[in-house]
């Protein structure tokens, strides 16, 4: 084989490799949708994130319009802050709306969902959203309703 | 008592030796300024070589493992109602786990035998002596393109793996057993993340590159120079280069989503 060939197949063998990392950075982990679109940032505490990660949606009636950026500890307060990237063509959210962390299914992901509020005033850039839902751990509900059922026939007998 | 502990230690300083012996070739044959005239076309004719002819190894075997994983994923998943979570497992599993260490695996059987037995038989032939004769280095000319043509190859290889198992998983999990295409590439794309997931596969694959490679190219150039020599050089050439490989991978796992 001359060397021209062989230069020839080697090249696209190379090709093919970038090729295959491409389609790992643009159709696998979808790095085109993170990262070409204007956001804004806003925060919320909340008093218990569930099994919220980063990068789960933020939704408006079930439509997509952000992800959820960062979630740390706040020292102060104990309560968990999240911090999410809201789409910048999103932008007539009141300052009074609700996030609560839904699930998606019973056993499905945690997300955000936003219910708008009827403050004139809106949400910008690192502004907080002051009412909010904590996650439903369905484990606490569990045991809160065994411990119902298990107290209600004692309480009658007294 | 007294014996067993000797020979525990005979055993202790010869492997001591031996990794000491791998690391000073490893150092020669990367020590120096290659001259770009002279190695590019030695460098991609064994890309051609250890990458290239190994191609075809890897694009089935991706298929068939993308294909088996979606099989055997939307069994487990769809007790759970869950089957469009199938993109996401498949990714995930290729990208961090199967995707280099399979490939790392049939590039140690494909390439890195192939590569002892070629040096091996330059070395009973004693071709590698000659060349020291006329004033070529052959640890410039015979081993420094085959490591950096196995250095740049496993990735490339690795990455290729991981994109066909991926269609794999595709083609078994939305056009035979139904699951939703939209849901598949979304859920993929919600928990894949380019910088942890792809990047630390790559970092994977090229370690195990460098490993495998180095393992392959110092068992043939430190082999016995009989046929006999040869066979088992290539034998140990797969079974530590295996070894290693799975070893290093539970070491970088640990490192990379441990914590």
């Amino acid at each position: 084989m001359g060397m021209k060939n062989l230069e020839l197949i080697v090249g696209a063998f190379i090709l093919m490799g970038g090729m295959a990392l491409a389609f790992l950075a643009l159709e696998v982990s979808g790095l085109s949708h993170q990262s070409s679109e204007q956001t804004y940032r806003i925060h919320a505490h909340f008093d218990n994130v569930g099994g919220l990660t980063v990068r789960a949606k933020v939704t408006m009636a079930g439509v997509i319009i952000g992800r959820v950026a960062d979630i740390h500890l706040d020292q102060k307060t104990f309560s968990a802050v999240v911090e999410m990237d809201i789409l910048k063509s999103v932008n007539h959210i009141s300052r009074d709306s609700t996030a609560a962390i839904l699930t998606a299914g019973l056993l499905g992901e945690k997300y955000i969902g936003i219910s708008q509020g009827a403050d004139e005033e809106l949400l910008t850039e690192d502004s907080w959203i002051e009412d909010t839902q904590p996650a439903l751990v369905l484990e606490e509900l569990i045991g809160k309703f065994l411990f119902n059922k298990l107290n209600t026939p004692s309480n009658t007998q007294h | 008592m007294r014996e067993w502990v000797q020979v525990l230690g005979r055993h202790g300083i010869q492997a001591l030796k031996t990794l000491g012996v791998a690391g000073i070739f490893l150092f020669q044959t990367l020590w120096g300024r290659p001259r770009l005239k002279t190695a590019l076309p030695l460098w991609i004719a064994q890309i051609y070589a250890i990458g290239v002819l190994s191609l075809m190894i890897m694009i089935v075997s991706g298929l068939f493992i993308g294909m088996v994983l979606a099989l055997q994923g939307y069994n487990i998943l769809t007790r759970y109602g869950s089957e469009q979570a199938l993109g996401q497992m498949v990714a995930l599993t290729l990208l961090r786990e199967l995707g280099p260490v399979v490939t790392a695996l049939l590039f140690a059987g494909r390439a890195g035998s192939a590569l002892t037995a070629e040096i091996g038989l330059m070395k009973a032939t004693e071709q590698l002596a000659s060349m020291e004769m006329i004033g070529v280095d052959p640890l410039h000319r015979i081993v420094a393109p085959r490591f950096w043509a196995g250095v740049l190859c496993m990735p490339l290889l690795a990455l290729i793996f991981s994109s066909v198992g991926v269609l794999g998983a595709y083609w078994v999990g939305v056009d035979w057993l139904g699951v939703d295409s939209g849901s598949f590439w979304a859920n993929m794309q919600d928990s894949v993340i380019f910088q942890n997931d792809v990047m630390n596969g790559i970092i994977k694959s090229g370690v195990f590159g460098i490993v495998v490679t180095w393992i392959s190219l110092f068992q043939g150039y430190d082999c016995i120079p009989t046929a006999e020599g040869i066979s088992r050089a290539t034998t140990r050439t797969v079974v530590y280069a295996s070894l290693a490989v799975l070893g290093l991978d539970f070491l970088l796992t640990a490192v990379m989503f441990g914590g």
